[in-house]
């Protein structure tokens, strides 16, 4: 007995770093393929250069300060952006959610204006508020309030009743109400919302750094169109990459940490 | 207020737009009393324990619970545990409590319903009839005096509803609580209550007083004449043939 369960566990050691390594599988094999294909010329390096020289590129401008520079630009206008539209969209996702008449009132309205692509406004931000932050900023904001609105509305709306109809036979307060029932059953939808405007985030925030901007990746990449530094272009790319992975990956653990009982199941008895 | 009354239902109606749920409801319930509301579907059953627990208001008539007519001293119990999923055991018996001990007393409420050992556990590691005798604990997390049952074991096999009538019992024996409850089973209602009241078309249509400590032959006979109330004789007959 004691055998086969030191078997079974050495079983499950083998096991979980496979588990682990498994998504990575794919990326490495293509990057190799990529390398050796370079090496072997049979990609030019005006057309893809290697990763190695990607890699290569990426450190000079490391040391030179230029990408920790517009790294740190394009961060803060995409987190900026982020607060601002997720907090508006929550905001108005809770309290049309929460009351009947403002529901009447806005909307109608809101669902109008969403179906409007929010970078077909980039012509009119650029005349309003010209090329500076704030235009950036607002663009991202205006993307990402969208799905944080929709998730948070459709997350309050659609609480059980029957978990309502208890807190109230309980005499719960409206804060109580909605702190300890409401917000925790919207939360999983809201999570949703925060992890889709996540990449709404960096795609608005690509397209207006390569239009209009003098600073942050996007900038950075079309400056490097304009010198044919195909390396550059391709860091950039390689950067937006990584940017989207960590921000999925920071969504995925506040989900993991918020959500946790949604882990737990009756095998665990 | 009569002397002794826990809750007095006086010429209650309720009615949703043109559909009559309720229809002139006159019942008197004492301190302690265990009451059994049995009938068919659409009786009006569960619309009169929503009324006695405030959820809904009567078109016309009066509901008066204890002298004060708090609704702070019921607690009702549903049909469904309501266990919110994302709390453990613990913290589902103790959010609506305002006590400053009641993690202790939430702990006591888990060993009287043998669930002890289940403080951390979430509601989706428990089976139907642990989330049940949590959702009982957590009734009783308050000391109400008045304990309101919305067919909570309909959903139970038939093992784990019985131990949960003798829980139900015990409990409400010992805290002297009154206790209304609603379920279609007239065997349970036979068993467990003191006074079984037969809702038909809409009003109290019939009332059975229980014999105490009544055996199984004495459980039978007061099933079969409520049974009998309820289908009419008539029904009963055309059954058995």
């Amino acid at each position: 007995m004691q055998d086969s369960l030191t078997i079974a566990r050495k079983k499950r050691k083998f096991v979980l770093p496979v588990t682990k390594l498994l998504p990575f599988l794919l990326p490495i094999i293509l990057i190799l393929f990529w390398q050796v294909s370079s090496t072997l010329g049979w990609l030019s390096s005006s057309v893809l250069p290697s990763p190695l020289a990607v890699f290569q590129d990426g450190i000079k401008l490391t040391q030179s300060g230029e990408l920790p520079k517009n790294l740190s630009i394009s961060l803060y206008r995409a987190t900026v952006g982020l607060l601002i539209g997720g907090g508006v969209g929550f905001i108005l996702g809770f309290i049309n959610g929460m009351s009947k008449t403002c529901r009447l009132l806005f909307d109608s309205s809101i669902q109008m204006f969403r179906n409007i692509p929010h970078l077909a406004l980039i012509p009119l931000i650029i005349l309003w508020l010209g090329i500076n932050e704030s235009a950036k900023i607002s663009l991202v904001a205006i993307g990402t309030m969208f799905p944080v609105y929709i998730n948070t509305f459709h997350g309050i709306s659609s609480v059980d009743p029957d978990l309502i109809e208890m807190g109230k036979s309980y005499e719960l307060s409206k804060g109580q109400m909605f702190f300890k029932i409401i917000f925790p059953a919207a939360l999983p939808q809201i999570l949703v919302g925060i992890r889709y405007a996540l990449g709404v985030m960096w795609t608005t925030l690509i397209v207006a750094e390569t239009i209009s901007a003098s600073s942050g990746i996007g900038y950075m990449a079309n400056n490097a169109e304009d010198f044919m530094d195909m390396e550059t272009v391709i860091l950039c790319i390689v950067v937006y990459a990584v940017l989207g992975k960590i921000s999925d990956l920071v969504a995925k653990s506040f989900e993991s940490l918020l959500l946790e009982w949604q882990k737990t199941g009756r095998s665990n008895v | 207020m009569i002397k002794n009354s826990m809750i007095e239902i006086k010429n209650v109606n309720k009615m949703y737009q043109d559909l009559t749920a309720l229809k002139n409801v006159n019942l008197n319930i004492n301190q302690g009393e265990f009451i059994a509301l049995v009938g068919m579907s659409g009786g009006g059953k569960s619309t009169l324990l929503r009324l006695i627990a405030g959820l809904e208001k009567p078109t016309s008539g009066s509901i008066t619970v204890g002298e004060d007519n708090s609704r702070s001293v019921m607690r009702m119990m549903f049909q469904e545990d309501r266990l919110l999923p994302w709390m453990n055991v613990l913290d589902n018996l103790s959010f609506g409590s305002k006590d400053k001990n009641t993690k202790a007393h939430a702990k006591e409420l888990l060993n009287l319903v043998e669930l002890g050992d289940y403080a951390d556990h979430f509601p989706n590691q428990l089976s139907g009839g642990q989330k049940q005798r949590i959702a009982l604990a957590r009734a009783l997390m308050t000391n109400p005096k008045v304990l309101l049952l919305d067919e909570p074991l309909g959903a139970l096999d038939a093992l784990t509803r019985r131990k949960m009538q003798d829980l139900i019992l015990d409990v409400c024996q010992k805290q002297h609580l009154t206790t209304i409850l609603v379920t279609h089973d007239v065997d349970e209602a036979a068993r467990m209550a003191d006074r079984i009241v037969v809702m038909k078309e809409s009003t109290n249509y019939y009332e059975e007083t229980c014999p105490k400590n009544r055996n199984a032959g004495q459980i039978g006979i007061v099933a079969d004449r409520v049974l009998n109330e309820i289908l009419g004789e008539k029904e009963i007959q055309k059954q058995t043939a």
